[in-house]
């Protein structure tokens, strides 16, 4: 009570409302749209933040549509395959970029920094055009192959900021024992960089599920379609309804499991997000 | 020497996968769209493909379209890295101070990070809509937003501050974590009160990072379309350049004119970055003077 009156405790609380504000504001959209999909449909004009009676029949007509179940399918399997490739990809140019000397070092970095920054808008149109000739057009390989692309940046960075902290010598020593550079590579540094490659990993896998320009534009069918462009586009059960219920439960279903993945790894990808731009 | 050269072949062989992606599906496609865009070239009537020169960059850049669409994605941009700029920092210090809670901020400030954009998108649309939104009920308004132009514009800037703020707090927090305590506290007993360490000592040491975000994010901004696409279509004057260039190609299939779109797009951002990296430039020889 004597000394510094209110100084602590009126900052302490002052930080406190602040981050109270700050979740509030981060989660008002996920409520409502939780709210959205459980809310009647006779109670959609409502007005009303939460739903006054609980329904889960959204859900049931979003499970009982082909067009979903093949979006999350293709979701799936594309962002899963693209981001392996990225991440190998990524693993392979961060270990010659961290540990080995060459001259293109320099220009990998900076051809990384290109593609980071460019707009996807602007290939859209040859590869549309490159993709019909190849018969690339709406598969998976037509959406994989940008995808990895686009997210090597991304990769190289993350990994190359990771593996630049791991300890050097273990992997000299490996060397003078007589292992070649690709041994040391697989057996000490692999294991290592385990953590590194695992936010990595996570990175890439968020961006390639969130895309929406590539999905719409090289996809036409149930065949390549992903889960974003399957919700711009959802129509409701009948041609006058309004499929908002719909959309609300299918973004639900999406968005649950990156949410639940984001928080029990909150602290790598906080480290594999900021890593690049303060180290660099 | 024959080990250093063994080890320059592992290592363009270690990065050859990446280059051959980035060249085949980067900068090969770019120069196809550069010779697509001197072509009269439309996909539904493939025949008729023949050389024009810049006829389709003349008429691209006298449509008042381009110019509007170019004007409606600066403006997005920048009033969306302005106050994503300034809430971040708000958030990062909260993130920094904050005692309590800390790890509850950070992890939901990651949810919009997680969070798809057409989502997003899609529930902030939903929840300025007259009929199922709660927003006109909360604040007691009869409005339509999204179908006049510059409430659109509020939502669409507003659903991009919401979603891409946490990547400029988490960044700018990682600054904040670089301003070394002892120097705050020398301050303190040097007579600074909190406003004077903040912006004497705090921000210039952060200034490195906060370019950094800034470009990221102002370049990001400048490609908005899934926002746009979802909340109005482009519909009432709000119309971005990757709309304009995906309608062209994608909606009309004109590759030829959307072609040229695409180009001016790409020098576009180019513009963008060469000024950033200017502005970045003198800043970092302007501080080695001191």
């Amino acid at each position: 009570m004597t000394g510094r009156p209110g100084n602590g405790t009126m900052e302490r609380l002052f930080w406190g409302v602040g981050s109270a504000l700050v979740v509030i504001y981060a989660l008002i959209p996920v409520a409502w749209i939780v709210s959205l999909s459980l809310k009647r449909s006779g109670d959609l004009g409502d007005n009303r933040f939460f739903p006054q009676n609980v329904t889960l029949e959204h859900y049931q007509v979003v499970f009982s549509d082909p067009q979903f179940s093949a979006a999350l399918w293709n979701s799936v399997g594309i962002a899963g395959i693209s981001t392996l490739a990225a991440v190998l990809a990524g693993m392979f140019a961060a270990y010659a970029i961290v540990r080995l000397e060459f001259s293109g070092r320099r220009l990998i970095l900076a051809a990384a920094l290109c593609v980071a920054m460019f707009p996807p808008v602007s290939i859209v149109g040859p590869l549309f055009d490159m993709w019909r000739i190849l018969g690339l057009y709406d598969t998976w390989a037509g959406l994989i192959l940008p995808y990895m692309t686009f997210t090597l940046p991304l990769a190289v960075w993350t990994l190359s900021a990771f593996f630049r902290d791991i300890p050097w010598d273990l992997d000299k020593a490996a060397r003078v024992d007589g292992a070649t550079p690709f041994k040391a590579f697989v057996y000490v540094i692999a294991p290592l960089a385990a953590p590194g490659v695992f936010t990595a990993a996570i990175l890439v896998f968020i961006f390639t599920w969130n895309d929406f320009l590539f999905a719409i534009s090289l996809t036409s069918t149930n065949n390549a379609r992903t889960v974003p462009a399957a919700i711009a586009f959802f129509t409701g059960g009948s041609r006058f309804e309004q499929p908002t219920s719909s959309i609300a439960a299918a973004s639900v279903v999406v968005t649950v499991p990156i949410i639940i993945v984001v928080l029990i790894f909150q602290r790598r990808i906080v480290a594999g997000l900021t890593s690049g731009a303060v180290k660099g | 020497m024959t080990r250093r050269a063994a080890e320059q072949r592992l290592a363009w062989l270690l990065c050859a996968p990446a280059v051959i992606a980035m060249l085949v599906v980067t900068a090969y496609p770019m120069l196809y769209a550069v010779w697509l865009s001197l072509f009269r070239y439309d996909l539904r009537f493939p025949n008729q493909r023949r050389f024009v020169g810049v006829e389709n960059y003349v008429s691209v850049l006298s449509a008042e379209a381009w110019w509007q669409s170019l004007f409606n994605t600066l403006f997005i941009t920048v009033g969306s890295v302005v106050f994503e700029f300034l809430l971040g920092l708000v958030f990062a210090l909260v993130m920094h101070r904050a005692i309590i809670g800390r790890q509850l901020v950070r992890a939901s400030l990651l949810v919009p990070y997680g969070i798809i954009t057409v989502v997003a998108a899609m529930s902030w649309r939903f929840a300025f809509d007259p009929t199922t939104g709660f927003v006109n009920a909360l604040l007691g308004l009869e409005s339509a937003w999204l179908t006049q132009r510059w409430t659109a514009f509020f939502v669409i800037i507003q659903t991009e501050i919401w979603k891409t703020t946490p990547f400029m707090a988490l960044l700018l927090l990682a600054g904040l974590s670089v301003v070394p305590e002892d120097l705050l506290r020398a301050a303190r007993v040097d007579g600074a009160n909190a406003a004077q360490r903040f912006f004497k000592v705090t921000l210039p040491l952060m200034r490195p990072v906060i370019m950094v975000a800034l470009l990221f994010r102002t370049l990001d901004a400048f490609r908005i379309f899934d926002t746009v696409f979802v909340q109005t279509r482009g519909a009432q004057g709000t119309e971005s350049v990757s709309i304009v260039g995906y309608n062209a190609l994608v909606t009309r299939l004109n590759l030829g004119l959307g072609s040229a779109v695409s180009v001016l797009i790409f020098v576009c951002v180019l513009t963008i970055g060469v000024l950033y990296i200017k502005g970045f430039g003198s800043d970092w020889s302007r501080r080695r003077e001191h």
